[in-house]
């Protein structure tokens, strides 16, 4: 029972990560800020989320790129 | 926005999806059995129809700001994914998905496989082998369509466009009986990869309270964003590759010495 809930947990988790789980963590992050500075500071930021998409991805094709993930 | 945007999307999604099904369904009943493949493939359909059934409604009931937070997450996550592996395979430094070679190995594991009758299946790997690739496949299609039919509040029309995917890719791998290794695939993956990035961010910063400029009409500037974004990325990296590739190794004292010259 433990082994499938593991294993359909690991499925999950590679279905929707994947192989750069730094990528997810920075999407989370960004939307965590972009939902304060909305929220408690009134600035409408629209532009931090597409801007934390492209820094993540750089960010994970240069690791992928030079051999660290 | 309008249903044509959302349909086209899931279609293009789920054409990628479905082509990937087809190829392990095509190496189970030509190699093996086609009864034990298709119950395995109908085992799997009943499956996904019934999730589908659950998820699909369950989730319409969350309030709309959270809903887009959760799947603009969710699909961001996803679709960068997506595009990770696009732009690396673009950019040479991944191996190009190849729908041939993706058959020619599962045939080989058809071929050896033992046939062994069981619960009521007269060949269960082929059974097993059609279940698990359509299931697995198919849960990529049901995770589209739910996002985007969900955050749209018209999962009628992702249905369509998955329908009509699935239905175009099984009718043409019938009449063609072999995998659709012509389609671009790797293309569609990287269009796709786009779609759900931009849709993905476009939800999630919505969904955690910001108001876009031009509302709706800010996913005909992302969408293109993100295509010129990610274009640019993999020019830069198939450039780097190229060069890195050019660049003479570094001579050991073995290559000075003429190496292994007979």
């Amino acid at each position: 029972m433990i082994r499938a809930l593991k294993s359909f947990g690991a499925f999950w988790y590679d279905f929707v990560i994947g192989d750069d789980s730094q990528v997810a963590a920075l999407v989370v992050v960004a939307l965590a800020v972009t939902a304060l500075l909305t929220h408690a500071a009134g600035v409408n930021a629209w532009w931090l989320l597409p801007l934390a998409a492209f820094a993540a991805l750089a960010w994970s094709l240069h690791r992928a790129t030079s051999g660290k993930s | 926005m309008t249903a044509l945007p959302l349909v086209l999307t899931v279609f293009v999604a789920c054409a990628v999806e479905a082509i990937e099904a087809l190829t392990i369904v095509l190496a189970a009943g030509l190699t093996r059995q086609w009864r034990s493949t298709f119950q395995g493939m109908a085992a799997a359909l009943v499956v996904l129809a019934a999730v589908v059934g659950v998820l699909g409604p369950t989730i319409t009931l969350l309030p709309l700001t959270a809903l887009r937070l959760v799947v603009g997450a969710l699909l961001a996550i996803f679709g960068l994914q997506w595009l990770r592996k696009a732009i690396l395979r673009a950019a040479g430094y991944k191996a190009l998905h190849d729908e041939a070679s993706a058959y020619l190995r599962e045939v080989a594991a058809a071929k050896a496989a033992p046939e062994v009758s069981k619960r009521g299946v007269s060949d269960w790997y082929a059974f097993t082998l059609s279940f698990k690739g359509v299931l697995l496949e198919g849960l990529e299609v049901v995770f589209i369509v739910i996002t985007f039919g969900d955050s749209q509040r018209n999962l009628g029309a992702a249905v369509v466009g998955a329908a009509i995917a699935v239905s175009v890719v099984a009718v043409t791998g019938i009449m063609v009986r072999a995998p659709l290794a012509k389609v671009p695939e790797n293309a569609m993956k990287f269009a796709v990869g786009i779609m759900l990035t931009s849709f993905g961010t476009f939800w999630g910063a919505e969904g955690a309270g910001v108001a876009w400029p031009g509302n709706d009409a800010a996913l005909l500037v992302l969408v293109p964003v993100v295509a010129l974004v990610s274009l640019g990325y993999a020019a830069g990296l198939r450039r780097a590759h190229r060069l890195s590739a050019a660049a003479p190794q570094p001579q050991t004292a073995w290559s000075e010495t003429g190496g292994v010259t007979g």
